[in-house]
């Protein structure tokens, strides 16, 4: 076979940018962070990541920076996203897959895919207009209309099309082969979707509810929209008060950055929070690949 | 087989009867109520969404008509308009086709067509894997630190290139996932004909790869188009405006691109935050200028994202047929 050098070479240069792109992510965040911690350490000490005042909490402009504020915000946010994206997306996948007939499936699933391509600003406008006053706080009885509860609500309605998407797959990758053997020894439908498809497409399910959970903790403006605080917030566990998430205190700080009020730390935190948010994220995404990579069955 | 539907299925139900003895299967029944359940509440939720959108923001276009689309942002909801959004959102887009259309394609088809299975290339797939899930806030921090500060002398800082750029970085990954994957789908004998009458590898790809593939392509560029609108995080972090901005009318292009700017998540985000007080002349609300800023947004992005999925099943059922 003839090759030619000049076209390779131009195309492997293409593949090595995102290579490239990596490099400065890492490069930039961690360096930004840095900055940050040397930072804190020349003045209030790193004791002021952990507030262990009266009343801690976020206040990254009176250099009180308590993460725990911030990364239990996100936490609470994601578990509520998933508790509502797992069982409808799982619940819309099995459908399809196992009981919509294919004609109905045509036209489902592109419209599940559709619909995952809403863009998250409006979801946080929906979460703020509608789903925070008509639903959560009727229900719930929150005493504000945005809160962390809605948020995380808001993005589980947002991640649900990517959990039934990505578990749709999975599941119809499972061979038919293993469910005729299940209806032939007698099994019902149910029972052959319980005990032998899903067991035999659990890798795929795992990943796409660690994706979710990935991608609930990174979404950030539904978080900057309906969480209820602007750049600071008292350390709060309760799902139904207002909080803030790392996602919604980086926005809110890069916005407010053209008249930084306090000192300059206040900004360069921003780094500090995108780089923990950056380490979760990929924690989760490289869990996921092993997930499917050891808990895949080979037919 | 040569057995008719209708006699698979009066002899399946014959069978079932038989080995239940008649029995309801209640326990069956129930659970897939419970999976049509799932499916409608998934379905449901979007479309209150959608609906509510809709409905507000007919209004607004009844009153303001085209005004609405023509006029740049103000603070009173009688004149603020998104045409800076739409803007600034079709740049960035032209950004993400000259930008990372190419290199993305490239890139894909290299590690297809090209790459040896060597430490290498699995090092570059594993990284574009998670490049793909790196939260869009962070690339808003890339963007910040190296395109609004540190090449300013070039993008303007915060500027629409910085914006740009930092959005055909982001949607890379995308586009080199499913240029791979369309190209691994081309079968094996169309290469192997190409090189058998003595094409070069890039002649083979090139005339015979690249074609078959490229629907698949198209649907994956179309996909990142649609992404790169919507993202709203990494231009906030970029420093696009979300209260009023000027636009001088004798500015060059140059400048233009160079200058302060906004775009159509950016709008919504900054008037989800408007106070909510009538206009004086129209009487129209921010929330229902905002609803009519989704419908624009929702209009490019959707058509784009139904243009794609359309197309992608439409060649996927003809190939198989």
């Amino acid at each position: 076979m003839r090759t030619d050098g000049a076209t390779q070479r131009l195309m492997f240069a293409a593949a090595l940018t995102s290579v490239v792109i990596s490099a400065l992510i890492v490069f930039t965040l961690f360096r930004e962070a840095w900055t940050f911690v040397s930072g804190l350490l020349d003045t209030v000490g790193l004791g002021a990541l952990i507030d262990g005042g009266a009343a801690p909490g976020w206040y990254p402009r009176n250099d009180r920076f308590d993460i725990i504020t911030i990364v239990a915000g996100t936490l609470i946010v994601s578990v509520i996203s998933v508790a509502v994206a797992a069982p409808l997306g799982l619940g819309a996948a099995i459908f399809l897959s196992e009981y919509a007939s294919p004609r109905l499936r045509r036209w489902v699933k592109p419209v599940l895919e559709v619909l995952a391509g809403i863009p998250s600003v409006v979801f946080g406008f929906f979460a703020l207009r509608v789903l925070g006053p008509d639903l959560i706080k009727p229900l719930f009885g929150t005493a504000t209309n945005t809160n962390l509860l809605v948020t995380g609500v808001a993005i589980g309605i947002l991640v649900t099309p990517l959990m039934a998407s990505i578990s749709e797959d999975s599941l119809r990758a499972v061979p038919l082969s293993l469910r005729e053997a299940s209806t032939g020894l007698g099994a019902r439908r149910s029972t052959t979707v319980v005990k032998v498809v899903l067991p035999a497409a659990v890798s795929g399910i795992v990943a796409a509810l660690i994706i979710s959970v990935s991608r609930a903790i990174g979404e950030t403006m539904v978080a900057a929209l309906a969480s209820g605080r602007l750049g600071q917030s008292p350390r709060t566990f309760n799902p139904t008060e207002p909080g803030l998430t790392m996602t919604a205190a980086m926005a809110q700080l890069a916005q407010g950055s053209d008249q930084v009020v306090g000192s300059g730390l206040a900004f360069q935190s921003l780094f500090f929070v995108g780089a923990v948010l950056f380490l979760m994220t990929l924690g989760l995404n490289m869990l996921a690949a092993r997930v499917v990579r050891r808990l895949r069955n080979q037919y | 087989m040569a057995v008719s539907a209708s006699t698979v299925a009066s002899t399946r139900s014959a069978v079932e009867a038989a080995l239940t003895g008649g029995r309801r299967d209640v326990k069956g029944i129930v659970f897939a109520m419970l999976l049509v359940l799932c499916m409608l509440a998934s379905l449901l939720m979007l479309t209150v969404l959608l609906w509510d959108v809709v409905a507000q923001a007919l209004p607004v276009f009844q009153k303001r008509s085209t005004g609405f689309l023509t006029n740049e942002l103000a603070s009173s909801p009688d004149k603020a308009g998104v045409s800076q959004g739409i803007w600034g959102s079709l740049v960035i887009a032209a950004f993400v086709v000259v930008l990372a259309f190419p290199v993305g394609i490239a890139a894909g088809v290299y590690l297809e067509e090209y790459a040896t299975p060597s430490r290498l290339t699995r090092f570059i797939q594993l990284n574009i894997r998670n490049l793909a899930g790196v939260p869009s806030v962070v690339y808003g921090i890339l963007g910040l630190v190296v395109f609004v500060k540190g090449f300013d002398g070039v993008t303007g800082g915060r500027s629409v290139i910085s914006a740009g750029v930092t959005l055909a970085i982001l949607v890379l990954p995308i586009i080199i996932i499913t240029t791979a994957e369309s190209v691994r789908a081309v079968p094996s004998g169309l290469r192997e004909a190409g090189y058998g009458v003595g094409a070069t590898r890039w002649e083979a790809t090139r005339d015979h790869v690249l074609p078959y593939a490229a629907p698949g392509i198209l649907t994956g560029t179309m996909l990142a188009v649609a992404r790169a609108l919507g993202e709203a995080a990494p231009l906030l972090l970029i420093g696009a405006i979300t209260g009023r901005l000027a636009t001088a009318s004798d500015q060059g292009l140059l400048d233009q691109l160079r200058g302060k700017f906004t775009a159509m998540p950016v709008v919504i985000y900054g008037w989800a935050n408007e106070v909510n007080r009538p206009g004086k002349k129209t009487g129209l609300t921010f929330e229902q200028l905002n609803s009519a800023a989704i419908v624009v947004l929702l209009g490019l992005v959707l058509v784009l994202n139904i243009a794609a999925i359309v197309l992608r099943n439409r060649f996927e059922r003809k190939r198989q047929s």
